[in-house]
C-alpha cells in the first residue's frame, strides 16, 4: 500500500498522521511538499493533516487548497484514491471543495482540545468499515474553527445519502446536526475534526482511532 | 488603483466573534448596541487593466468562502 502525507508550512500533525500510516500499513508514507505538483505514482491512499496550514492566514485552509500539491490531490480524488483529511486537513478538503460546506469558528470562542464522543453513523465506508453504526467511541479533537456549516439542503443530502461519518455524541463545537466527520458523494475522501492518529495504541490512552486506519488499509489491499 | 473587498458572513450563519465583541461592549457600559457582525476588509492595489469580472473571480475562488460569506467590491468614486 502506498500513501502520502500531505505537508503545508505550519502542518504540525504530519509526523503523527505518518506514524499511524507506518504502524498500521507496515510502510512509511511519503512525506509531500506543498510545493510539489505531482504524487508518488500508484499512489493509493493521501492523508491531509492537521495543523496551521500558512498561519490559518484569511481563513482556515484557504491558502493550502490553492497550493499546487492540492490540485494533484484533487485529480488524484477523482480517479478514485482514498483522501483523509484530519482537523487542518479537514478544512482544506472544503476549502479545496472536495467536501461540501465549511468550518467556522467553535460557536464557543475558545480552542476546545479534549477527548470527545462520536457516534459512528455510516460504517459502510472504506474508512468505517471496521466500525459497527451506532458505535460510540472516543477519539480527541483539538480545534478552533471546527463548527462545521451548510446550508439546509446540503445537509438534507449528506443525511439522506449516509455520508454523516460521524457525528459528535454531545455539544462540542456548534456544528450543524453535529457532524463531526463526512464523506464526498463516491465515499473516497473523508474529512473529519476529531484525530484518529492520537488514539492509536494503548500509550495515547485510548485505541478506537486504529479501526479507521487498519479498515482502511484493509479495504485497500483487499477490495471487496 | 485601490479596491476595496468587504467579506462578511451570512445572514443566519452564527457568527461567534461578533457575539463576542458585543458582550464586550455591553460589558464596557455602551448600551443600546442590537447586534454586532464581524467581517473583513481587503485592500487591493490593482493595475487600471484589471476588470471587475477579475476582481469578482479573485473574490470567488480565494478572498470569500461564498458557502458562509458575502462579498462587496468598492471601487474609488471617479474623480469628479
Amino acid at each position: 500500500m502506498k500513501s502520502a502525507v500531505v505537508v503545508f508550512p505550519g502542518s504540525n500533525c504530519d509526523r503523527d498522521m505518518a506514524e499511524a500510516l507506518r504502524i498500521v500499513g507496515g510502510e512509511a508514507p511519503a512525506m509531500v511538499w506543498h510545493r510539489e505538483s505531482e504524487l508518488p505514482a500508484g499512489i493509493d491512499l493521501i492523508a491531509i493533516p492537521g495543523g496551521f496550514s500558512y498561519g490559518d492566514y484569511l481563513r482556515s485552509g484557504a491558502m493550502a487548497a490553492q497550493s499546487p500539491v492540492m490540485r494533484a490531490v484533487k485529480a488524484a480524488a477523482e480517479r478514485g484514491v482514498f483522501v483523509l483529511g484530519v482537523c487542518n486537513g479537514f478544512q482544506v478538503l472544503t476549502e479545496a471543495q472536495l467536501l461540501p460546506g465549511a468550518l467556522m469558528r467553535n460557536a464557543g470562542i475558545s480552542f476546545v482540545c479534549r477527548d470527545v464522543g462520536l457516534t459512528v453513523e455510516n460504517s459502510q465506508s472504506a474508512f468505517t468499515a471496521r466500525y459497527a453504526r451506532g458505535e460510540t467511541i472516543t477519539v480527541p479533537v483539538a480545534h478552533h474553527d471546527g463548527n462545521y456549516q451548510a446550508d439546509a439542503a446540503t445537509l438534507d443530502r449528506l443525511e439522506g445519502e449516509g455520508r454523516v461519518a460521524f457525528r459528535y455524541a454531545g455539544e462540542v463545537n456548534g456544528s450543524a446536526r453535529g457532524i463531526a466527520g463526512i464523506l464526498n458523494e463516491t465515499g473516497n475522501v473523508l474529512g473529519m475534526m476529531p484525530h484518529p492518529e492520537r488514539a492509536l495504541e494503548p500509550a495515547h490512552g485510548r485505541t478506537d482511532g486504529r479501526r479507521l486506519f487498519e479498515g482502511l488499509i484493509e479495504g485497500i489491499l483487499q477490495p471487496a | 488603483m485601490k479596491i476595496r473587498v468587504l467579506v462578511t458572513l451570512k445572514a443566519g450563519v452564527l457568527d461567534p466573534q461578533g457575539k463576542a465583541i458585543h458582550h464586550a461592549l455591553e460589558g464596557l457600559g455602551f448600551a443600546g448596541v442590537n447586534d454586532v457582525r464581524a467581517g473583513k476588509l481587503i485592500e487591493l492595489d490593482v493595475a487600471d487593466g484589471v476588470t471587475d469580472e477579475m476582481v469578482e473571480e479573485m473574490c470567488r475562488k480565494l478572498l470569500a468562502n461564498t458557502v458562509i460569506e458575502n462579498f462587496r467590491i468598492e471601487r474609488p468614486e471617479p474623480a469628479a
